[in-house]
Parts: C-alpha cells; structure tokens; sequence
C-alpha cells in the first residue's frame, strides 16, 4: 500500500563575493595564481597574526539581505567554528552564529513558466503560473577555506591557501520548497539578485554559488517534518535536479519498505547518479562555537542601512516591466537582455543616444551574443562601450558604412572597445555613396561578365546577385550594396 | 660604588648614548657580559640574538651620533618575551610544538621600540604558552629568580622579570592575560605594567586568551615603565581591538603628588591565604602613600572569589581555540610517526603540548562543547560583566585600588605544579584586572624575612594608566631605592 509523500526542501547556499580583497585581510581574491601567492600571515594562520574586516563584504551582506526583504541585525558578531582540517589554517573557520547579519526574509519565486535553465536542466512545462514565498531563515558572513591538492605519486597532500580567506555568505532558507522546480527558480531568484548587486557572479559550475539541499519527506496533510538529510557537492542545476529525485526515491523506498530515515550529510555524485553517505548526526562534530575575540562587534547604523538601500540597483522584474512599457521591443528580447545586468546596461545607455532600442538590441541578440559564445565568455565581461554601439547605428543609418563593415568593426569593439567612427576613417572603411563613381564600377562589370549579364537578360534574375558581389569586390566592400543593384538594373534595363 | 651601564635603568642609560659618553655597542657589551656571567645559572634567556643586535648597534649608533634618531631608549638593550613576534629571530612561546618556529614579521610592539632605536637582545623564558604563575611550565627549562635562586621568579613572564632583575638587559617586555607581569616584577622585586586593554597592539602576540592579553613593559623603575608604554602604545590597525587614544604620553604623568588622591584597599584582598608579611608590607605603603597626601580608605569590592572560575573558564576557552593552528602542517612540530590526518594532529599534539597546555585545552574544549556552553562559559561571561560593574562601582568612590599582587612571595622552585589549583588560587589579586580590561602596575614594597621581594600593586580604572603612573611614582620617591 503505497503512500502520498510531500517532499519538503531548504537550501543552504553559499556565494562567494566580488570583493578585491579577502574578508579578514588584504591579500588578493583573483583566481588563477600559483599557489600560496595571494598569501598572508592572516589567511596561513601565521601565529601572532590576526583578522581585521573588511567593510566591503558587510556592505555586499547587507545588500542582499534588504533584496531578500531580511531583517539586517544592527549588532551583529562573528563567532568562531572551530574543527580541524589542513585546508582551515586555523583550524577554526571565522563566521557567525550567535547574531547573523541578516534574518527572517523571503523571496518571491514564479512557478509554472520554465526559464531557459529549469528547460536546459529538463523540465517540461507543468501549466498554470504561480507565485510562492520561500522564507529565509538568515544570511551569515564567513571565511572559505584552503584547497588541498591530493598528489597520489607522493602519496601526500599539498595546500594552496590563495582561498582562504575569500570572503562568503550562506543564505539559509526556510524548508518551504517543495519541488526542484520551486528549488531551481529559487536558486535563479536569488542569483539574479545577487548579480545584479555586483556581489558576486554566481556561478555554480566554478563554485561561486555552492547549494546545498536539506531533504526530507512526509505523508501529504502531515504538518510535522520527516527526518532529513543534507545533499553536498551539487554544481549544476541538473545535478541538483537529479539529485533531488534521486534522494526523494531513495527516502520514499526506506519509508515504504518500513525503515527510517537517517539523519546525515550525503554527497552526490554526478557521474554515478547516485549519493553516498558522509557523516552521520552522530558523528556530526561539535564545532564549538564561541564569540571571535579577536574581532569587535559590528554596528550598523540606520544611516549605513539607508545608504545600502538607496543604491540598489533596479532589480530583473521591475526592469523587465520598465522595458515592456518604455521600448518596444519583442517580449523575447527582453528576457535575454535583462538576464544579465551588464547587458542591460549597456541596452539602456546605448538607446539613450541613439534613440533606436531595436537596433541596439539586435546588435546585443545576434551579434553580442554570438561572440560570447564562441569566446565563451560572460556577459559582465562585455568590454566595448555603449557609447561606442549608439555610433557605430549611427555610423549604419547615415550609410557611411554597410551592414557587413558594421559586424567587421564590432568585433573589433567587442576585443578592444575602438571607437567606430575613427576605426572607419583610419581603416578607410567609408562606403561610396557617390552614384557616378558606383556607376562607372558597375560597367566595368558589366563589360567583363557577359555570361551573367546574358543570364540575368534571359530571365535569371539571380544573376544580378553575383553581379552586385562583382562591384562589391571591385569596390573593396565599400560600395552600398542596394545602390549598386538598383544602377545595375538600371544598367541592364 | 658606580652603577655599571647593564645596572643603570634604560632612560639613564639611554641618556648616556645620547649624549656620546656610551657608545651602543658598550651598552651590549655590558648586557651581553652578564648574560654570559649569570645567565647559565638564572636562564632567563631562550634566544639570544647577539649577532642581529650589533648588526643594528652600528646603524643606531650612525643615526644618533648624526642626530636623526632622537629618543630615551635609543640604543637601550631590551629583551622580548618569547610569545612575541620577532622577524628572523626563533618564537617558540616555550613550547615544543613551535621549538623551530621563525616568524616572517616582528609583533607592532617589538615594531614600535625598534623604531625608536632601541636593540632586542634576546628572547626570554615564559610558561608554556603564556600558561603557568612560575616559568616551569617551560619546555625549556625553568628559570632562577635572580634575588634567590631556590625560587622561581613568577610566571608566565618570568624570563623578562628575571632578565631585568638581574641586570641581563636594561628593560623588557611582558604579557599578561591573568597577572603574568605583574606577578613576576613582584616576585623578582622589579616593575611591571599592564595597561587598559587596546593600549598595546596583539598584532604579532601568539594569543593565549585574545580578550584578556595584553603587553607590557618590565622595567628596573616606574620612569621607565613610562617611557617604554610610551614607546610601545600604538593604534594599531592590523589588531580590531587596539583603540585610538590621544592620552598615551604617559612620562607627562611622572609627577611625585598624590595629594588628594583617592586610593581604596579592598578588605576582600587582605583576608584568608595572604601572608602576614606581605600584607604589612603593603598596608605599610598604603600608610606611606597616606602621609604624602592621599585619602586611603577600605572597602568592599565583592565578587573577588568568582573571578577566578571566571577567569580560568573564558581564558581557556579562548586558549583551546586559539592553539588549534598547532597542528604539525604548517610549522613547527611534527609528530615522526602517524597512519592518517587524525593520528598526525593526535601525536603532534600530545607530544608538543606540556601537561599545563594539555590541561587548559580540555578544560577550554569543555566549557565551550554544546550541552555545557551556557552553563560554564556564558555564566562565566555574566560574572565578567558583574566584576566589571564591582569596578565600575568602585572607581565611582575612588581613583586607584591598592592591594598585594601574590598571596605570598616567590615560592620555591618545584613546589608549584603539583597542585595547580592552589597554583591557580596564586592569580587571585590580578586576574580580575584582565576580566575588567583595567590598567595594574606592580613594584616592589618590602622584602620577607628570607629576603624575597613583595610586590605592591595598584589598579585603575580603564584608561586611567596615567594616574597609576604618577601614584606609582610618587611612591617610589618615598620608598627610596630596592636593590
């Protein structure tokens, strides 16, 4: 007799921030040196040395916990975790427990309408829109931990600590998710806010946002929770989404088979498509926690609240509405321009002086987007400039160059951000708009191509194609093409 | 009979470099002469850095014969307890667990009276890891109480107390979580200073208990102490518990008047366990400093037994976090033989910690273990709040506390350890000061009848160091000198 089962879910997210600087001391956050180069006395837990904050992660902390509707706590502490581990320098990791920074918030999630991730991570479309509040339980700052690098020829393990002290947020929800639909656009609600702060870029495939999944299930109608387990090493939405179904059979088949759930951290494992256990409750360790000492209290002032607030940027919904009202443009477009804010930027300032949002955003569809894939790079890490699109359309629509010699200057923008209108002039890019000069071209071709003149006379109208390619070469590509088509017909006539 | 240069205090012989009569290098000379003479019997030193010291002897002597340099402890040879940060120079804090360790950096303290030219000689003797009232805690060997070497010299600062005692350099510095300057400048009948918490920056102190350590000076008289607080307060931006003061110009405060000033002597410091001798040595400066002017009452301060529970509870809460970092990866001591991670910490561990250390970690561990936190630690933090309120009330009524630093004077050596509970009685006059981040200083008042010195100590409120300074200078004028 097999039962209803309710499967209830919260997450535990990790982010690391965009500071420049490391959380307790100034080395460097950049990824990418050689090992123990972005090192310190502070994060190699050198002794006598000790941990000073940077204001920075307190300002990027806050600044999610007020998009997130959370309370910010004006007293706010650090307390020490201590457990032992090479990669933890100090054997203690610096975070909070006692008094988080930010409490009791929520974000509204839309079910029912899949985005490109909850489509690309294989889910269909289950009908009606719905919005739903996730809770959030709090969001505490703390340090990341060291990298140890298991080298099985030496049978010995080496530790690279350019990451500790990077500086990161856990965002602790409430378990009111209920589907890894609701988990996915959760994690995409939150990232969309964090991105568009500038906190971090989210990235889940390289470890900038880390989820974790606390699982458990119950009879439908039961108003108690069921034992649950928590879910490590996730970095995909479709290795959360599998892993939820995975772990929501496996608790379902113990339940079923009357057994119990036990309570322990399991860690999936893509590959295999399956989780293992980790640790049990039982051997779950004691962390300790007590206040850090060596760092006073944080006291944030309602003035330091106002500041944050006033400069939150606008965030995806209300732009998406904004854009829907003020530009024109199809519904498609600005789902893919807003999903990154950078992106958004750029449509904004670009249309701003050019006065043409089509235009722009084709060049950010079609172009843009085709050269951040081929580079596979991000769309924060677009580099030309908006000023430089609005002339280049200007550059298009007054026909100083042609369409083709448009896309050629672009890509040279979107390596090195040049200004069109002097890479046109000094690459003597200009198209030929003087018709004497086009026409004198066209009859030279017309005169060294009799066989297509024959065709195109004999009823081949595709013919006058090859023969506008014709004065386009000879032209060196300067010549507008429509032009050129209408003397040839003339020509030809 | 002249003092020789290693006998002279720091701020005469400075004076003496300063104006070309001694070079720099005779001024090591004669410290170095009587390491070499006394230190093998005393062992107040475990480092000495001979060879750095006259490197820097030859620029410090070139700066103040040309006149750039320009301060009391110019050229002044200092010694450094060994739980401070001193680049290029061993910091073992007396413990195997780090008896190879050299660090990259030197602590902001050893910064600030290098900057001001003055020359560390060496590293000295402590209990391990700061943990001990007698110096025996170390790994290395105890150290001799320089007035009677069948005693100890106090702890944890022993090494320094006994190096300046014995005239082994012309002053140094301590730290002092629960006493442990004070202490030892009273048993070894020398002065030593701690100041409000955050007037000397931790940076570069291997902590013991982050929240209640604190550096400072050991000297042969009060003006140097203040010269030497002088020199090593410093906001210091790298410690997030320095504070910012602009009333560290503590020689101002070398004034002989205590006219007027109200001095309370708390009946709780004077009842069962302190010895005769030494109570009557300090009711009798208590006298002294009456006659000069001073209004000295007694008191009720309360809540004295608690302090120490509380002390002991939070310090080595604090204390088994802290040296977690000992682990045997990154520095320091490595156990030789291990079959896992596990095993690596438990050896290294067991084997680098001494008893003492080993003790406190427990005890720090259990205190802070879920189930207990609320009832060991948390309680201990509310009393440090009502011994902090005790003092508050106390400095409403009156500008110093008066009392004796140690229940008795130095004991012998190897009678302490066995029984560290009434070891930990010892600290009872000077851990509440640390519960209370209030400034202490000690200096002697007496001798006993075995000719052990007693150490007067007075207590003030937070950032009121300046006028225990001055009350404790006035009343070295009317003692007179302690040889």
């Amino acid at each position: 007799m097999s039962k209803e089962y309710e499967t209830v879910i919260g997450l535990e997210v990790h982010v690391e921030l965009a500071t420049k600087t490391k959380i307790f001391c100034g080395c460097s956050t950049a990824f990418g040196g050689a090992p123990n180069t972005h090192t310190c006395p502070v994060c190699t837990g050198m002794p006598g040395s000790l941990p000073v904050l940077n204001k920075q992660v307190v300002e990027y902390a806050m600044a999610v916990g007020l998009a997130t509707n959370c309370n910010i706590t004006r007293h706010c502490k650090f307390d020490r975790k201590n457990y032992f581990y090479p990669d933890n320098p100090q054997n203690y990791q610096i975070s909070q427990l006692y008094l988080p920074i930010c409490r009791d918030g929520y974000v509204e999630i839309e079910t029912g309408k899949l985005s490109v991730n909850q489509k690309n991570a294989g889910m269909t479309e289950s009908g009606e829109v719905k919005t739903k509040r996730i809770g959030i339980h709090e969001i505490h700052m703390e340090e990341d931990a060291g990298k140890l690098v298991h080298d099985d020829w030496a049978d010995a393990s080496l530790v690279d600590y350019n990451r500790s002290g990077v500086p990161l947020i856990e965002i602790v929800s409430e378990p009111d998710m209920r589907s890894a639909e609701e988990v996915i656009a959760y994690l995409e609600k939150l990232r969309m806010f964090i991105q568009y702060l500038g906190a971090s870029d989210c990235k889940l495939q390289e470890g900038s946002m880390r989820a974790d999944v606390n699982l458990s299930l119950r009879e439908v109608g039961s108003t108690e929770f069921g034992t649950r387990t928590e879910m490590k090493n996730l970095n995909s939405f479709t290795s959360i989404m599998h892993a939820i179904a995975g772990e929501r059979e496996r608790q379902m088949d113990i339940l079923e088979s009357g057994g119990k759930v036990v309570q322990e951290t399991r860690r999936w494992d893509d590959a295999k498509g399956e989780s293992y256990a980790m640790r049990s409750k039982e051997d779950a360790q004691d962390y300790r926690y007590f206040p850090d000492p060596d760092l006073i209290p944080v006291d944030i002032s309602e003035e330091w609240i106002e500041r944050v607030k006033a400069s939150q940027p606008e965030f995806r919904p209300a732009k998406i509405e904004r854009y829907k009202k003020e530009y024109g443009i199809p519904d498609y477009d600005i789902e893919l321009i807003t999903e990154s804010k950078r992106m958004a930027d750029i449509f904004e300032e670009a249309t701003a002086i050019c006065g043409q949002p089509k235009k722009v955003s084709n060049w950010l569809m079609v172009e843009t987007m085709r050269l951040l894939k081929e580079k596979c790079m991000d769309a924060d890490k677009i580099r030309f400039s908006p000023a430089h699109l609005a002339s280049l359309i200007k550059l298009v629509d007054s026909k100083v160059i042609n369409n083709n010699s448009a896309k050629e200057v672009f890509e040279v923008m979107f390596e090195e951000d040049v200004d069109p209108e002097k890479y046109v002039e000094e690459h003597g890019m200009k198209q030929e708009n003087d018709e004497g000069a086009i026409k004198s071209i066209c009859e030279q071709v017309i005169e060294a191509n009799p066989q297509s003149v024959a065709d195109y006379k004999g009823g081949k109208e595709k013919a006058i194609g090859f023969l506008v390619g014709q004065v386009m070469k000879a032209a060196k590509g300067k010549a507008d093409p429509g032009t050129a088509n209408k003397i040839l017909k003339e020509l030809l006539s | 009979m002249e003092k020789k240069l290693n006998e002279l205090s720091a701020v005469e012989l400075g004076k003496k470099i300063s104006v070309g009569e001694v070079s720099v290098k005779e001024a090591l000379d004669a410290s170095f002469a009587a390491i070499d003479e006394k230190d093998g019997e005393i062992h107040a030193y475990l480092e000495l850095s001979r060879e750095k010291a006259y490197e820097r002897a030859e620029d410090i002597q070139k700066r103040i014969s040309d006149g750039s340099l320009k301060h009391p402890l110019a050229g002044v040879p200092v010694a450094i307890k060994d739980n401070m940060c001193t680049e290029g120079i061993k910091t073992t804090c007396a413990s195997k667990i780090l008896y190879n360790f050299v660090p990259t950096f030197s602590s902001t303290a050893v910064e600030n009276l290098e900057e001001a030219g003055a020359i560390v000689i060496g590293k000295t003797n402590m209990d391990e890891f700061a943990m001990g009232s007698t110096t025996e805690t170390s790994a290395f060997g105890v150290t001799k109480n320089p007035r009677n070497t069948a005693h100890v010299p106090g702890g944890s600062s022993g090494g320094s107390a006994a190096a300046v005692a014995a005239d082994e350099c012309s002053c140094a510095l301590g730290s002092d979580t629960g006493g442990s300057i004070r202490q030892p400048a009273g048993y070894c009948g020398v002065v030593g200073m701690k100041p409000t918490y955050g007037t000397v920056s931790r940076y570069g102190l291997i902590a013991y208990g982050s929240s209640l350590d604190q550096i400072g000076p050991i000297t042969k008289d009060v003006t140097d102490t203040a010269v030497m607080l002088e020199t090593i307060s410093s906001y210091d931006k790298k410690d997030s518990t320095s504070v910012d003061r602009d009333d560290t110009n503590f020689t101002s405060a070398l004034i002989e008047d205590v006219a007027g000033m109200k001095i309370g002597v708390p009946r709780d410091y004077f009842g069962e366990g302190l010895d005769p001798e030494v109570s009557a040595a300090v009711k009798k400066a208590a006298d002294d400093l009456k006659a000069a002017g001073a209004i000295v009452e007694e008191f009720d301060l309360s809540l004295v037994k608690y302090a120490i529970p509380a002390y002991y509870t939070i310090a080595d809460a604090e204390a088994s976090s802290n040296l977690e970092r000992f682990d045997g990866i990154k520095y320091g001591y490595r156990a030789e033989d291990f079959k896992d991670l596990h095993d690596l910490y438990k050896k290294t561990r067991s084997e680098g910690f001494g008893p003492e250390v080993q003790r406190r970690i427990m005890l720090g561990s259990f205190v802070l273990s879920s189930g207990y936190y609320d009832a060991y630690y948390l309680k201990a933090l509310k009393v440090k709040a009502l011994i902090k309120k005790a003092f508050d009330d106390a400095f409403s009524k009156y500008d110093m506390i008066l009392g004796p630093v140690a229940p008795t004077t130095a004991p012998e050596l190897g009678k302490s350890l066995s029984d560290p509970l009434s070891m930990y009685l010892g600290d009872i006059y000077t851990i509440s000061v640390n519960l209370a981040g209030l400034p202490g200083i000690c200096l002697p008042c007496g001798r006993d009848s075995k000719g052990l010195p007693i150490g007067l100590q007075l207590i003030g409120d937070c950032f009121k160091d300046s006028t225990l300074i001055q009350a404790a200078y006035t009343y070295e004028k009317i003692r007179g000198d302690f040889a």
